[in-house]
């Protein structure tokens, strides 16, 4: 049994009886137990997997109503909750933490018969991108076990990539689904900002964050789309997006459209030859498409990440101020504490990447340094927004190479927060405007990927897939050695 | 001169659920913590969900104070850490640079005592949890929390310091809460329902806050307490620091707060998770057709309309219990009479809260009671003695009269012999009265006595002159 296979093949499969789900399923916990000692993707496994898979067999076989998902396995990142089993954020402070609801999105998935394989690892409450800060172990690039696998949705993209499942569910605040689906060679979509719903998703920045799909084809980031899209009642930032189809007309084509390539993100200093070659390689082939390329400037793009710093860390500052370990959290004895030494004491569970985030989010919103810092953040966002916005009259894509890098050793960059935030030169700008971006994998070079980015104006995601679809079309890929 | 300006901070006790999720905004008859969800809790990864009814409710507050409106309305979150606070954070509303008039209302007016008092701006937020402190000594001493008021729509108004003494702030608070119960938006006689902070400074000395005061009958007490505290540095020419002092509910005086309570520190942002709601003409436009009639054109109108004494109007009009009761009983002929027996007779009957939760009267027994002493049905003593037990038992007027025998003694021959006996028994009277008329009354007030009032007092006065050949 192939599990590489895509969720429609998958879904193809099913229905010629080419497999059961409860043959899928155990095929893919024992691939999840011969290769994750070694990867480590999973935080948790679903005990009842192979017994929701033989209810789904036999409503199959019943020729009852199934979801359109047929018990594909699905993997979904550590900090989107379900009703009854721990979430843990990545984060010791969360690690007896069992949410009473389940998110929307998890709602959605499994009345369309999903089977929830397991939770991923995360860099801790999403806070990095090599998933090195994850207080339960890092995960590996299946690509190279040397190398990271990019973050925060890690475990996300290792799973899919290492064909432990068919597609999982990350979240993405500044990158965080599309740069480990580049480093892993996935599809990684960050849907337009109120696109789906973030009821059950722990916030960490809740102004720019978006649940998304990593997947194995353009196809099935569409067909996920479809199930976890729409307005919902428990979040009132969500969209109608009037049950709009992206898979139906995916095969469209792009041609005559217009795309702008930024120059911000192709010129920097940061970008790596191979990246930039496989960039360049990638316009050529839009052109061959019949879209026509263009250089184009995004002046705010310069400061996007240190706009992009600031303003999440004062909006963790203010979400994490919750884990104070009063109404849930771990066994604590308060003896001794009074109300700020307790808090202090509690919060020395967090790790230190979340801890350097709070400190900052203490910091840069302060009424002495507001003005220096918080404030400027959002005048920039406001004028990128402004920026792409006038921009995107004239064009329907924006591109550019999803990470200026390729995946990075482990440990390479950890002690240098700097070069590590620059990592996220790319993607932060679709999150700070709210824009749809889409990370296709596009080549390997020596042995690791490089992904490619297309952005476009907002609630666009039918064209963005579109354009996504042609350009995976002209992509060979090797298979993942592992 | 003497500056004062206060902080209300009112619940919208009148709404079904919290600001941001279906929990009671009523909270006060729960077990603590059992009036709570993940979203009032703060559990990880739920969102808040604004109470669009809130909203509504609160422009409806800042309308009839003549503030001004904004087209629509943003959140922010207040960050600071204390255990009644589940998230850490508030959801509030603020008055900041690049986000000026997106709160609920500002630049509204209230006259109070003839002299105009400016509200400075009113916001919508929620309120915190409750906490509730244990044990008597040092080693015993734990403090509890109950998230029940968690979440609970507060609406806080400022005003300018425009006030000069407590009793300015006293009448300006009772205007306030009449408003309040008015517009049906909140019910200021609940425990904890209507909260404020002042600020008082006096001529030449800085600007004092007073926190933690319980109720505004301590308020008036709080302001005049500080007044005289800081007219006494000043005499003794000691500097009025700017600080804030907390109302002590025991000793009844105020204390300099230990820690540092700075504005500023709190680390405003907008809150991402509530859209900006819009609230455009259309909406204000029907705000404007649901505001009830205010106090003072109802008393006006109670006046012009139907000819009732003033200082009668002005109790039925700034009271929305005697209010809606007087509306509902009166059929436009009997309109002062009700007014009367509102204020008259039922004020005392009905003059707790508790009093009022468990009167079973309804605006009919009044237009009855009225219709029954104008037809002679039952005197105004008997009318007063039903009154009470309708207040009660809620029975109906006949049943009353039926089963206390409140009924008029209309029967010739029963009223002969009573006052056969009286005037067997007044012979002095009897003589007198047959020089002077006036004594006649006197004797009719005897046979009131022998049958406990319920004599028709016309009959009585009929025999009465027969008998004595008047």
């Amino acid at each position: 049994m192939d599990l590489s296979i895509s969720a429609l093949d998958y879904q193809r499969g099913i229905k010629n009886g080419d497999f059961t789900v409860e043959e899928f399923i155990s095929k893919s916990l024992e691939r999840i137990e011969s290769v994750d000692k070694n990867l480590h993707a999973f935080l948790k496994l679903n005990d009842l997997a192979l017994e929701n898979a033989k209810e789904i067999d036999r409503k199959i076989k019943s020729n009852q109503n199934v979801g359109k998902c047929f018990g594909m396995p699905i993997s979904v990142k550590d900090n989107i909750c379900i009703a009854g089993s721990i979430t843990t954020c990545g984060s010791k402070a969360l690690e007896h933490f069992k949410a009473p609801y389940t998110a929307t999105v998890i709602d959605k998935l499994n009345s369309e018969d999903a089977i929830i394989i397991g939770k991923t690892n995360l860099d801790e409450f999403a806070m990095g991108l090599s998933t090195e800060f994850s207080a339960y172990g890092k995960s590996k690039n299946p690509w190279n076990m040397d190398y990271v696998p990019g973050g925060s949705s890690g475990g996300s993209a290792v799973s899919v990539s290492a064909n432990e499942c068919i597609a999982s569910l990350g979240s993405d605040t500044g990158g965080s689904i599309r740069n480990p689906a580049s480093f892993c060679s996935v599809v990684g979509l960050k849907p337009t900002y109120g696109l789906v719903s973030r009821y059950g998703l722990v916030s960490y920045a809740n102004s720019i964050e978006q649940i998304g799909p990593l997947t194995k084809t353009v196809e099935d980031s569409a067909f996920l789309l479809n199930i976890i899209s729409g307005i919902d009642p428990n979040d009132n930032t969500t969209i109608d997006n009037d049950n709009e189809d992206y898979l139906s007309n995916i095969d469209a084509g792009i041609e005559g459209k217009k795309i702008g390539i930024i120059s911000e993100m192709t010129n920097s200093e940061g970008i790596n030859d191979e990246v930039l070659n496989s960039t360049n390689d990638a316009i050529k082939t839009f052109e061959k498409l019949g879209a026509s390329c263009e250089y184009v400037s995004l002046q705010m793009v310069r400061y996007a990440v240190a706009a992009y710093y600031t303003i999440t860390s004062t909006e963790a500052g203010s979400n994490l101020a919750r884990y104070d370990n009063i109404r849930y959290g771990y066994e604590f004895d308060t003896e001794g504490f009074e109300f700020n030494s307790y808090i202090s004491q509690a919060r020395n569970m967090l790790g230190p990447e979340v801890k350097r985030r709070m400190i900052l989010g203490g910091f840069v919103p302060s009424a002495g340094h507001a003005g220096k810092y918080f404030l400027k953040a959002l005048k920039v966002k406001s004028k990128l927004i402004k920026e792409i916005n006038l921009i995107l009259t004239g064009l329907d894509f924006l591109i550019s190479p999803t990470v200026p890098i390729q995946p990075f050793k482990f440990g390479e960059k950890i002690d240098d927060p700097v070069s590590f935030m620059l990592v996220d030169f790319n993607t932060v700008t679709a999150n700070l405007t709210g824009k749809p971006a889409i990370s296709v994998p596009y080549k390997i070079v020596n042995g690791l990927p490089v992904g490619i980015q297309i952005m476009a104006d907002s609630m666009n995601e039918i064209p963005l897939l579109q354009a996504a679809y042609a350009l995976e079309k002209t992509v060979e890929l090797p298979e993942v050695p592992i | 001169m003497t500056k004062i300006g206060l902080e209300i901070h009112c619940q919208l006790t009148k709404l079904e659920s919290k600001l941001f999720c279906s929990c009671k905004a009523d909270y006060r008859e729960f077990e603590p913590n059992t009036n709570v969800c993940p979203i009032c809790m703060g559990i990880p990864g739920s969102l808040p969900l604004l109470n669009k009814k809130a909203v509504e409710k609160a422009t409806l507050i800042a309308m009839a104070l003549d503030c001004e409106t904004p087209e629509k309305i943003a959140f922010f979150r207040k960050n600071y850490f204390y255990p009644d606070l589940p998230k850490n954070f508030q959801i509030t509303q603020l008055n900041a640079d690049g986000y000026e008039n997106t709160s609920i209302g500002w630049n509204g007016k209230v006259t109070v005592d003839n002299k105009e008092i400016q509200i400075r701006r009113i916001q919508l937020e929620e309120d915190p949890g409750r906490l509730i402190y244990e044990g008597a000594t040092e080693r015993t001493k734990v403090t509890l929390v109950d998230y029940n008021r968690a979440g609970t729509p507060l609406v806080e108004i400022v005003t300018e310091p425009d006030f000069e003494n407590p009793h300015h702030v006293r009448n300006f608070l009772n205007i306030l809460s009449d408003l309040l119960e008015n517009l049906d938006v909140s019910d200021p006689g609940l425990e904890g329902a209507m909260r404020a902070d002042a600020n008082v400074s006096i001529e030449g000395g800085s600007k004092v806050e007073i926190k933690n005061i319980g109720s505004f009958h301590d308020l008036e007490k709080a302001v005049h307490f500080e007044i005289t505290r800081q007219q006494s540095l000043a005499e003794r020419e000691i500097e009025i620091i700017q600080e804030t002092r907390h109302w002590d509910d025991r000793r009844k005086i105020t204390v300099s707060a230990r820690t540092k309570e700075e504005e500023g520190e709190y680390r405003y942002h907008l809150e991402a998770d509530i859209p900006w709601v819009n609230i455009d003409s259309n909406v204000k436009n029907q705000l404007q057709i649901q505001m009830p009639e205010n106090i003072s054109s109802k008393k006006e109108r109670y006046i012009s309309k139907y000819n009732i004494a003033p200082q009668v109007a002005d109790i039925l009009a700034s009271d929305k219990y005697f209010s809606d009761l007087f509306e509902n009983a009166n059929n436009e002929t009997n309109a002062k009479d009700i007014a009367n027996m509102i204020t008259t007779d039922l004020m005392g009957l009905v003059d707790t809260r508790e009093k009022r939760e468990q009167s079973k009267l309804e605006p009919t027994h009044l237009t009855d009671l009225i219709e029954y002493i104008k037809s002679n049905k039952i005197t105004r003593t008997s009318a007063k003695l039903a009154l009470e037990e309708v207040v009660k038992t809620g029975k109906s007027l006949p049943q009353i009269i039926e089963e206390l025998d409140l009924g008029h003694v209309s029967d010739e021959s029963t009223l002969s012999d009573i006052i056969s006996l009286v005037l067997s028994e007044e012979t002095k009277a009897v003589e007198d009265a047959k020089q002077n008329s006036e004594i006649v009354n006197f004797l009719v007030g005897k046979v009131m006595q022998k049958t406990h009032g319920k004599a028709d007092p016309e009959l009585t006065l009929t025999i009465l002159k027969k008998n004595l050949g008047l």
